[in-house]
This record gives structure tokens, C-alpha cells and sequence, in this order.
């Protein structure tokens, strides 16, 4: 896409999406939550997961978190604070955890971040029955689901654009380096610690303020709702889908794969896991590289340096 | 008190270390991490449940038939599914995104058959719930078996791989598959004999499993879990390596729940298989990477 | 869909709130419509499906074929009109039940929503049935807060008590037979850590203490917990005669097993949700008898022991022993109601809410929207599970204890 009328087109879809809530159903509404919620996830998860071939499965750890503290503050605190501090705790975590892809790699990585996401939900199951002796948590908010959809369609365009600056910056070049050969990043002074643990710890942050932002629609929180490890895998499934190492790449996979979902689910309710299943399986075998790599062969925009998208060049020498 | 708990771990990590075991060499050798594992386990627990209930014969002589049918199983999906896959594959990176996308759905597709089949309700039974006297402590027979055939086939698989040519061909494979060829190995054949291997485990860990666990159509995720956990702590594609994660996993759970607290025994399980990973990050059998 | 969309934006156009409802002008008259359409969202995968699957879905599947073939709902007309059905399958996800139940209020314009299972989606759905005007029917959740919810969303019922009632029956249970000289006046009490065990023993810790009943040992595991062995030796060697586990299916059924291996014998044993199940009675026969847990049913109840055979002949299945029966009387709650009102929702709410209904579970009226009259504890007695308590109610037994100890196999 050229830049000329990318910008443009661009800045029309967004005034036409932020007016949606005036024109819309309250079904249209959540399905735009749902959509922006996830387009978000998985553009956060592969600024890091797709840059790096770093494949994690710790979105729900972030996102629970986000979710948990609102849960906990929302009546303490006036709710930006909330934000910010749910944004600090998700920082804290990811910080421990960016520590970890300095010594793992590959699969062990990709169970590691798994086990960790559930270590963080027993965790904060343990503390609330042993501690607290209390399980759920009530979430009172009196926002109306147009005021989740505007935050979490700001944080969208906010990933996409630190996403895009990211791609431009040095960091985005030392990540080019370091992806492609991690022994010649270090020896040309690239900091290779630090550019994972920021990368890490950026999207971590955006994954926290998702599940914070979208948790006032549930009214109740406990561990077994927020810490639904599907969350993770359909992140994943959905950037990996659409191409992670690309810009619209997440989201191009998100919008598509959550209205098959959601299509799926309310025509076939007793077949919806069969027929699912199976799209998976032709995609794999019709889509090798990706939404974004379709667009690629059928336009012949592919940039020569640009690997392949699904494939998550880098991952586990 | 000690040594209740030490048997009740070990008898506990025995179901761990069987249900990783086919897994470890799936992934290990066929380089394919195969997410409907689970799944293929809870289709043999029906299977098993089935025979006992329905025909009424005991499920340990089902495992003469759904062990089998669990390799005709995995040699299927290898050939159908994955196959095309490994071929199109450039490298192993590749090759993983891409069978965890086709597993991912084939998970889906064995969940949903099984949910229109046996729908969504809980499934449990009862076989050889009796209590057998080891060490001056009462263990239920069928979880006795499960630690006992963990060992048997354990055993039985490490014999296979270091002792017979076909063993050293796999381990070939898995070492190096882009040299076994060189020596005359057929990579592809290997590779889905092990898969397929892998399946029959599976499947004989879902039959156990069944006699003393309570399952539903939906509950295979779980066991991929864990099961995934085992292989990664013992190193991927190290038998030895999942005997070991599964019996510490299973006495670190019995020991916190008799002397720290029982809240905290799944986080004690994931704190340990952390660090573990930490501080050797492939796996305590693992080739030290980097 | 075009349509619909057009029309909701003409309707919110200026509007900054999209939270009126897009109830009242859809109300029609018997005259120009073919079928009443209602509308549910249920976990048909995922991890709620082993409870849904027992407690609701077959229940509300029975219902509507009662119905159906009896020519359909009737109106105060006294005309008839079929059920036409929208099901969506929420996969265990609060977000999924959420946008489901947005869904049959506003594009599928269903004129009721049954709801979904689990007390947490209850919660979650019980701003939408009310910001939407519908009347909420919650069976499948025990909760204290009932009466906080009943006045934040004035259409809600809860049916299935909170986790006090369940306790303090028991805690009568247990001092009864401790003052008998039956047991000794010490329990011990484990629970899972989800908010079903948690507001259980929230409840017990009180309920015992005020009932003389000493707590000598108190724990929490987490759900998915298989292996007991510790917890029962600790729980036998606590020198209390009584065992009680707020637990969920696939642990009460392990509970059951491993006390049989470690061959503890409590005098009293009570197990929490599962006990009820009709296969637990099939697996454990000889040995679950004594076996006491929440719910219960009465034999003598003709109504109910009808609604049985039903349920046995159309899913196969039998239902469980505690909830539902109450499902399904809630259904009929609501069917009556509509023969009384018609589809008005606001007037079927007030109906339910101060009317008086005959159902398989016997005669219902709700006080504050809630069901008070309920089985609170159940016995496995003679290889059927018998409602214990309240005591003073119709159709209860007397408990049997202690608990004979298990037999080999």
C-alpha cells in the first residue's frame, strides 16, 4: 500500500469506526469490542512474538491481570489510576518474564510462557481463597460498552502506530539483525538483551490495558473466567493467521477469523468445533504464508527482504 | 506420613510420565508438536469406557485393541495432514508454526466429533478401585497399573531405540534429518513410524487414564498440557527425561500438599517446571543449547 | 440484517444512550405472529460443558418439546403459539455470553432468553437481561447476594439459594447427630478454590461455629486437583467424625474413590456437586449409600417423579438430583406466567414475581424474587438420593447415620 492514500484511507476508517456507536445496534457494538479487542491482542503479540520468533502463549497472564485489577481497584480508585496501575503490575511481570527469552528459546519458550500464564492464574486463585477467603469479584463500572469500545479502539491505533515507529526506528533495525542472526547483532553492538526485554515488556503492557479495558463487561471476574487460556491461543492463531512479521498482518487475521467464529457459532452451535477444526486445517494448506502473503502473491508488493510471514523466520536455531 | 506421600507422588508422576511419553516422541522425532494429543487420549478414555460399560470387558484387554488403533490413528494423520506439511516445510521453524496451525484444528475437529457423538457430560467409571498394600501404604490398584505400565513401556521404548536398528534409525532422525538420508535412512518413514508410535501411547495413556479419572469431551486440552510441560522439563524427544519431569512433578504435588499447603500444589507445579527451565533451558535431559 | 441495522439507527441516532431497550415495540399481538421465539446461549464446549450439559441444556430441551407438542404456549387468549428456538453456544468464554445474549436481544429480537449456566455467567448476563427488559430466570447459581442483585436488576430470580442455606442445614444435620451421640462435634472441611466452593465455606465456617460443631481442619485446593491422598490422611487423622467438600464433579467423584483406597470411613460423608448425578449412584452403588450432599429430591413427589421419565425417555439420560428439577420448574414458571400475562415482559416479570406456580418441584411462590422453599441437604438412602433437610418440610426423610463403612468390591 502506498503512502499517499494510505494515510488517507487509513484516517477515513478510523472516523468511520469511531462514529460506529452512533449508528450501530448493541450487538453490532460488541461484536466491534470484540473485534477491536482482538485486532489489538494480536497486534500487540506480534510486535513482540513476530519480530523476535519468540512464540508466546503468556497473552492471557497480561490480559487477566489487566481484568483482575480493575476488579480489585475499580472501587478504590478513580479509573484512569486504575489503568496506569494495572498497566505498572503488567510492566513489573513482563520485565520478570522478558528476563526469560534471554535464556530460552524455540518451544521451551513457548511452554515456558504457557506454564507461566497458568503459575500467575493459580497464584491469584491462591491468594483470594487463602488470603482474602473470597473467590469472585464484582465489577460495578457505570461505562456503557461504546465507552469500552472507543478505549479499546484508541489503543488499537496506538498499537499500530508504535507498531509502524517501532519498524523505523533503530529498535526495529536491531530486531532485523537480531532475528536474522543473533551472534552478528551482538558483535555489531547491538544491545540484544535490552531490545527484547523492550519489545517484551511494550507489549505486555498493551495486552494488561486490553483486559482492563474490556473486563467491566462481564460484571464478574474470577481466576477461571479472565485467565481462560484460549485467549492465548486465539491471539496467536489469529496474528499467525493474517502474518506476524507485517503491519496489518494481526489484524487482517483477527477480523476475519473472529467473524468466521462468530458466524460459526451462531449457525452451527452443535457443529461449530468440527466445521472450525477443519477451516484450520484447509487454511493451513491454502494460506501457507498468511493473509498477508496472499495479498503479497496477488499484488507483487512483497519486498525482497521481507521473509515470509507465517513462518516465523528465527525461531529456535 | 513421609512415606504415604512419597509412593502417592510417585504413583501420581507414573501417569504424568506416560502421558508425556508419547509426545516426547512425537515431537522429538517427527519434529511435529501435535496439539490434539489430548484429544486422541480422550477418544481412547470413550473407547474404554464403552468396552467396560456397554460389552462389559475389562478395559486393560481393550488396550489390545485401542493401542493399535491409536497407531492406525497417528499413521493416518501423519501421512494425511502432516506430511504434505513436513514436505513444504524450509526448516524446522517453519514446520512448527505450521503443525501447531493443523493440530490446532484437528484438535478441534476429533473435540467436536466427540461432543456430537458422546455429548459434553461428565464420563467416569470405576475399575479396580481396590487398595493394594506397597511399603505399608494402601494405593488404588488402577493407579498402580498406570506406574507400572508407565515403566514397562518406558522401558520397552528405551530397549527399542538403543537396541534394535530401527531405534538407531529414529534416533538418527532425530538428531539430524537432513544427514539420516545420507546413511540410507528413510527420514519420512521414520518419522511417521514414530508419530504413529506416539499415537498408540496416547491412546493406551487415555485407556489408563480413564479407569480412575473423571473426563469429558472437552478435558483433552489439559492433558496436552501437562503433558507438553513433562516433555519440555525432561528435555524434547528424552524418555528417560519425561519418566524423570513426570515422577518430580508428581512428588513436588504430594509433597505441598502434605506439608505446605494443598491451595498451592498446581503453583508449586509450574513454579518448579520455571526454574527448572531456567536454570537448564532445554530441559533437564536436554542438549545444553546456545 | 440491513433492515435491522437501518432500524437500530434511526432509533439511536442523537441518542448518546444506546442502553434504552429495544424491548416494548416488538411486543405483538397473538394476531399476526406464528411462534413465540426464545432465545438461549449455553457452554456446549469448552469447560463449562460438563455442568451445562446435565444441570440446563437437557432441561430446557425438555421443556420446549413439552411444549411444542402440546400445541405450543399458551396465551391468555387461550390461543396457542409453537416455540421457535435461537441457540448460541457460548464456549465457556464471558465474553462469547455476553455478545450472545446482546445478540438475541437485538437481532434476533427473541420475545424470552433463558439463561446461561454457571453462577458467573449469571452475572455476567444480568445487566443485559435487564438493561433489555427481560426477565432473568437464574437457576444454575448459588449466591449470598441474591437479595442485593434482586434490587440492583428488579427482573432478576435467583433460584437455587445462597451458600448459607446449603450450610446451615447441614450444620443442623451435623449438631443433631453430634447432640444424638451419633458423631462427635468435630468436622473436617476441604473446598474447591472456584466461587462455588468459596461461598460455601465462607458460609460453613459460621453455620458451625453457631451450630457447636468444631472446625479441626480447613482447606483449599485448586479445581483439577486428581490425586486426595493427602488431604484424606490429613482429614482421617484430624480425629473429626465428619467429612465435607465443597467440591465439583470430576473431585467429588476422585473423593469418592480415593476415601474407598485409603479406607476412610467418617461417620458422616458429604460431598458436593456430582453426588447428585444419577451415574454417581449407577458407579458406586452399595457404597453411596449414607452419602449426603447438597439437593435431594422427593420420591413421594407424583409431579416430579413424572418430570423423571420425561426427562429419561427424551435425553437419554436421568436428570440430576438437586438442580434440575428447579430448571425445569422454572421453565414452567415462565410458561405459566406467559398463559397469565401474555408476552409482555414487564407483566410476565410481575407475574413471577408475585404469582403462585404448581411445578414438578412442587407448589412455588418466590419471596424477593427468590426461591426459599428448597432441598437443601440429600442422602443416598436404599440406592435413591432423598431430601434430608429441611427436616420439617413435606416429603423430607430422617437422615441415616453414621454412615456404614465402605464395602469391598
Amino acid at each position: 500500500m502506498k503512502l499517499t492514500y494510505g494515510i488517507p484511507a487509513a484516517l477515513a476508517a478510523l472516523v468511520v469506526l469511531a462514529c460506529a456507536p452512533l449508528f450501530v445496534g448493541p450487538y453490532w457494538l460488541g461484536l466491534l469490542i470484540g473485534l477491536a479487542g482482538y485486532v489489538t491482542l494480536a497486534s500487540a503479540w506480534a510486535l513482540f512474538s513476530g519480530r523476535t520468533g519468540y512464540v508466546s502463549l503468556a497473552t492471557v497472564a497480561f490480559f487477566g491481570i489487566g481484568a483482575y485489577t480493575v476488579a480489585v481497584l475499580s472501587e478504590a480508585m478513580p479509573y484512569p489510576v486504575v489503568l496506569l496501575v494495572a498497566a505498572g503490575i503488567g510492566l513489573g511481570v513482563a520485565l520478570l518474564v522478558g528476563l526469560a527469552t534471554l535464556r530460552l528459546e524455540g518451544v521451551y519458550f513457548v511452554v515456558f510462557s504457557f506454564g507461566l500464564a497458568e503459575l500467575v492464574r493459580q497464584l491469584v486463585t491462591w491468594y483470594e481463597t487463602s488470603i482474602n477467603g473470597t473467590l469472585g469479584r464484582y465489577i460495578f463500572l457505570d461505562f456503557g460498552p461504546e465507552h469500552i469500545y472507543w478505549q479499546l479502539l484508541a489503543l488499537a491505533v496506538v498499537t499500530l502506530l508504535l507498531t509502524w515507529w517501532i519498524g523505523r526506528s533503530r529498535l526495529g533495525l536491531a530486531l532485523k539483525v537480531i532475528a536474522d542472526d543473533e551472534t552478528v547483532a551482538s558483535h555489531i553492538g547491538i544491545n540484544i538483551a535490552w531490545t527484547k526485554i523492550t519489545l517484551f515488556a511494550v507489549s505486555a503492557v498493551i495486552m494488561t490495558l486490553v483486559g482492563a479495558i474490556q473486563s467491566p463487561r462481564w460484571t464478574y471476574v474470577e481466576p477461571a473466567i479472565v485467565f481462560n487460556p484460549t485467549v492465548s491461543f486465539m491471539t496467536l492463531i489469529m496474528a499467525l493467521f493474517g502474518g506476524a512479521g507485517r503491519l496489518w498482518g494481526p489484524a487482517l487475521g483477527a477480523i476475519p477469523l473472529f467473524l468466521l467464529f462468530e458466524w460459526l457459532s451462531a449457525n452451527f452451535p452443535d457443529h461449530y468445533s468440527i466445521l472450525l477444526g477443519l477451516l484450520f486445517i484447509i487454511i493451513v494448506f491454502l494460506l501457507p504464508r498468511g493473509v498477508v502473503g496472499l495479498f503479497d502473491d496477488r499484488f507483487g508488493t512483497r519486498r525482497a527482504e521481507v521473509q515470509p510471514a507465517a513462518s516465523g523466520e528465527g525461531a529456535g536455531k | 506420613m513421609l512415606m504415604a506421600t512419597l509412593v502417592g507422588g510417585l504413583v501420581l508422576g507414573g501417569t504424568y510420565a506416560l502421558v508425556a511419553m508419547g509426545l516426547t516422541i512425537q515431537y522429538g522425532i517427527a519434529r511435529t508438536m501435535n496439539l490434539a494429543y489430548g484429544e486422541t487420549m480422550i477418544a481412547a478414555s470413550f473407547a474404554a469406557y464403552l468396552i467396560h460399560n456397554t460389552l462389559g470387558v475389562s478395559p486393560v484387554l481393550g488396550l489390545a485393541i485401542i493401542a493399535p488403533a491409536g497407531f492406525v490413528f497417528g499413521w493416518l494423520v501423519y501421512g494425511i495432514l502432516l506430511r504434505p506439511l513436513v514436505a513444504r516445510s524450509k526448516n524446522i521453524a517453519s514446520l512448527e508454526i505450521n503443525s501447531i496451525l493443523a493440530t490446532f484444528g484437528l484438535l478441534f475437529v476429533i473435540q467436536g466429533v466427540m461432543l456430537v457423538v458422546f455429548g459434553g457430560n461428565y464420563i467416569s467409571y470405576n475399575y479396580l478401585n481396590f487398595g493394594i498394600e506397597v511399603l505399608g501404604v494402601r494405593v488404588a490398584a488402577n493407579r498402580l497399573l498406570v506406574l507400572f505400565l508407565a515403566f514397562v513401556i518406558g522401558g520397552g521404548l528405551f530397549l527399542l531405540l538403543t537396541r534394535t536398528r530401527w531405534g538407531t534409525a529414529l534416533r538418527a532422525v532425530a538428531v539430524n534429518p537432513a544427514a539420516a538420508p545420507l546413511v540410507g535412512i528413510d527420514a519420512n518413514r521414520a518419522a511417521r513410524f514414530a508419530f504413529a508410535l506416539g499415537g498408540a501411547l496416547a491412546a493406551s495413556g487415555g485407556v489408563v487414564v480413564s479407569m480412575y479419572q473423571t473426563f469429558t469431551a472437552s478435558s483433552g486440552v489439559v492433558f496436552t498440557m501437562k503433558a507438553l510441560i513433562v516433555v519440555i522439563m525432561g528435555g524434547v524427544g528424552n524418555l528417560a527425561g519425561a519418566l524423570c519431569a513426570g515422577l518430580i512433578l508428581g512428588l513436588s504435588e504430594t509433597l505441598v500438599a502434605t506439608y505446605i499447603s494443598p491451595g498451592l500444589t498446581m503453583a508449586a507445579v509450574y513454579i518448579i517446571f520455571l526454574g527448572i527451565l531456567l536454570w537448564r533451558p532445554s530441559g533437564l535431559f536436554g542438549k545444553v543449547g546456545k | 440484517m440491513m433492515t435491522a441495522t437501518r432500524r437500530h439507527a434511526l432509533r439511536y441516532f442523537g441518542a448518546s444512550a444506546i442502553v434504552f431497550a429495544t424491548a416494548a415495540p416488538f411486543a405483538a399481538t397473538a394476531q399476526d405472529r406464528t411462534s413465540v421465539k426464545i432465545g438461549y446461549a449455553i457452554s456446549k464446549t469448552g469447560g463449562n460443558a460438563g455442568g451445562a450439559g446435565i444441570t440446563t441444556l437437557p432441561n430446557y430441551q425438555l421443556w420446549i418439546k413439552d411444549v411444542n407438542d402440546a400445541g405450543g404456549l399458551e396465551l391468555p387468549d387461550g390461543t396457542r403459539l409453537p416455540i421457535e428456538v435461537i441457540e448460541y453456544d457460548d464456549r465457556s468464554s464471558a465474553e462469547e455470553v455476553v455478545r450472545s445474549i446482546e445478540r438475541l436481544a437485538t437481532q434476533d429480537e427473541v420475545d424470552f432468553m433463558l439463561p446461561p449456566w454457571g453462577t458467573g455467567f449469571n452475572l455476567a448476563v444480568a445487566p443485559l437481561f435487564d438493561r433489555f427488559g427481560y426477565p432473568q430466570l437464574a437457576v444454575s447459581a448459588v449466591t449470598d447476594k441474591a437479595p442485593e442483585f434482586v434490587k440492583r436488576w428488579d427482573k432478576s430470580f435467583w433460584l437455587l439459594g445462597g451458600g448459607h442455606d446449603y450450610t446451615d442445614a447441614l450444620a443442623k444435620v451435623l449438631s443433631t447427630a453430634s447432640s444424638e451421640g451419633t458423631i462427635n462435634s468435630k468436622v473436617a472441611m476441604i473446598s474447591v478454590a472456584d466461587g462455588f466452593g468459596i461461598d460455601l465455606v465462607t458460609a460453613a465456617r459460621p453455620a458451625m461455629k453457631d451450630a457447636g460443631i468444631e472446625v479441626v481442619y480447613d482447606v483449599t485446593y485448586p479445581a483439577g486437583t486428581t490425586d486426595f491422598t493427602s488431604i484424606l490422611n490429613d482429614a482421617a487423622a484430624s480425629g473429626a467424625d465428619s467429612f465435607v467438600a465443597f467440591s465439583y464433579p470430576p473431585e467429588t467423584f476422585a473423593l469418592t474413590q480415593q476415601a474407598q483406597i485409603a479406607n476412610f470411613n467418617p461417620k458422616v460423608l458429604y460431598l458436593g456437586v456430582g453426588t447428585g448425578f444419577p451415574m454417581y449412584g449407577a458407579n458406586n452403588g452399595a457404597n453411596a449409600e449414607g452419602i449426603m450432599s447438597l439437593g435431594g429430591i422427593d420420591y413421594s413427589n407424583e409431579e416430579n417423579m413424572a418430570y423423571r421419565k420425561r426427562h429419561e425417555e427424551l435425553t437419554g439420560q436421568a436428570p440430576d438430583l438437586w438442580g434440575s428439577v428447579i430448571t425445569y420448574s422454572s421453565l414452567q414458571m415462565l410458561q405459566e406466567a406467559i398463559k397469565r400475562r401474555g408476552l409482555d415482559r414487564d407483566a410476565v416479570s410481575d407475574e413471577l414475581s408475585n404469582g403462585t406456580f404448581q411445578t414438578a418441584s412442587g407448589e412455588i411462590k418466590l419471596e424477593d424474587n427468590q426461591l426459599r422453599t428448597l432441598w437443601l441437604t440429600g442422602q443416598w438412602q436404599d440406592g435413591e438420593y432423598v431430601a434430608v433437610a429441611p427436616a420439617d418440610r413435606e416429603g423430607a426423610k430422617a437422615p441415616k447415620l453414621p454412615k456404614a463403612a465402605w464395602q469391598g468390591q
